[in-house]
């Protein structure tokens, strides 16, 4: 294959597909065209450090490496349709370019509660402009922060703002534990306990319906009638794949795009996918595509997608997955995939008091291990990497 | 090869060690620590470190 391979993303993805297409020995041309007016950066950081305003803006720049110094990126522009069968993008601006390999790396954007209500005053946390907004508001004096949503970033954004001294911090979810869904029962008391003891609260089981205010927000409403008064909240309740340019060429959108084990789109061998836009199967469990938005799926998934769309025969895909969650001054380390072992949790190593690790299996087998606590907590847990990487791959 | 990490950015993941345990490694402290001029057939592994670091503290010149 020769001439121009377009990559639609311009984040983490898009430049890492960029760079591991130079690095798989690539030499035509490459675009990466992103809606994003920045170069790509690194967002764990917008709900932590630049929440607190330890970490500027401008420390979150990647540095591309030099092997794609010549890649030409297209900013602030904003692909509104592909046609596969002809090979071609379009932009916003009506200009169309056409291509000889596709990379999909257009991400995700937060899901919004669809609930009446004034939108002001209600912040999500996807881009610098997000976490300075919010910002803005949590450093206001006496300001009432509601989180709705108790994953990733809701506890994240929770933990930070208590240590912006934000004295009211409420956290609701639907769910009777935070970060049940991905942790299971065991690390969801242990969390709760945690972040309620340094001060956050929690209102657990409860769904929002609605929110109070004419202008601007000044209550959250949940299902029992109750009001949460609130200067300010945040939406932390997931993410919805950015697909909607790729419609109409007979794909299956329905969460994020499906690529088979080489991260293939479509049966097509000049088009795949990268980055937690991609559904893709694991071969290392059970062969059901999914998306995973872990920091570690766009580099992993940059990696193979390259040596795929460059000619390259290769085992099917099947990354370890690992993430790494800082709150208040306490690290969540995984490995491996806990989700598909919820069934069977055990704690390996301390207790949930303390520093604690905890092993989730499936049929017996370990499939992933997460710690709770400080930083040796964490690489006590990498203890089972190896073991993780070597296992055998798990049946459907 | 020259390999410099911005110690400010640290906070000790550990995920370079993994990539290179040639290169990075931590000490009794649970502290990052390196080898500033490796190998040069080390260079797939220092990269790959350089990749997976999420504070992208770790950079690789020459």
């Amino acid at each position: 294959m020769t001439g121009r391979i377009v990559v639609v993303g311009a984040s983490m993805g898009g430049l890492r597909a960029a760079e591991q297409l130079r690095a798989a020995g690539w030499t035509g041309a490459i675009t990466v065209i992103g809606d994003e007016p920045h170069m790509p950066y690194n967002r764990p950081p917008l709900s932590k450090g630049v929440l607190a305003g330890k970490a500027p803006f401008e420390s979150l720049a990647f540095t591309p490496k030099a092997a794609a110094a010549d890649v030409e990126w297209r900013l602030g522009a904003k692909v509104v349709e592909a046609r596969l069968a002809e090979r071609t993008v379009e932009l916003d601006g009506g200009e169309a370019l056409s291509y000889d390999g596709l990379v999909v790396a257009t991400g995700t954007r937060p899901r919004r509660l669809a609930c009446p209500g004034p939108l002001t005053g209600r912040h999500t946390v996807r881009t610098p402009a997000d976490a300075q907004g919010l910002r803005d508001e949590l450093t206001r004096p006496g300001v009432r922060v509601v989180v709705v949503g108790a994953g990733f970033i809701g506890c994240e954004v929770a933990a930070t703002a208590v240590g912006l001294g934000v004295r009211e911090v409420t956290v609701v979810d639907p769910l009777p534990l935070p970060m049940v869904g991905p942790l299971g029962e065991l690390l969801g008391r242990a969390l709760l306990k945690r972040h309620e003891e340094r001060g956050v609260r929690f209102v657990l089981g409860a769904g929002v319906t609605g929110f109070e205010g004419d202008e601007r927000v000044t209550g959250v409403v949940l299902g029992d009638g109750t009001v949460l008064p609130a200067d300010a909240v945040v939406e932390s309740v997931g993410s919805v794949a950015n697909v909607e340019w790729l419609e109409g060429n007979g794909l299956d959108l329905a969460d994020g795009v499906l690529t088979d084990g080489q991260l293939r789109v479509g049966g097509r061998p000049e088009v795949v996918a990268v980055g937690d836009v991609a559904r893709f199967p694991n071969a290392r469990y059970d062969g059901v595509p999914r998306r995973v938005e872990h920091w570690s799926i766009p580099t992993d998934t940059a990696k193979h997608a390259a040596k795929v769309l460059t000619g390259a025969a290769l085992p099917p895909f099947a990354p370890l997955p690992t993430f790494w969650s800082d709150q208040h001054e306490f690290r969540l380390q995984s490995f491996g995939a806990p989700v598909l072992g919820l069934g069977d949790v055990r704690v390996l190593d301390g207790d949930a008091e303390g520093d604690v690790l905890v092993g989730y299996h499936s049929g017996g087998q370990l499939v992933g291990v997460v710690a709770l606590g400080g930083q040796a907590a964490a690489m006590g847990a990498a203890r089972y990497r190896a073991q993780l990487l070597k296992q055998p791959a798990l049946t459907a | 090869m020259k390999v410099v990490v911005d110690m400010n950015k640290c906070q000790d993941h550990g995920q370079c060690v993994f990539a290179a345990p040639d290169v990075f490694s931590m000490d009794d402290d649970g502290h990052l620590v390196y080898v500033s001029g490796p190998d040069e057939a080390l260079r797939d592994e220092v990269e790959e470190a350089a990749d997976v670091c999420p504070l992208q503290a770790i950079r690789v010149e020459d």
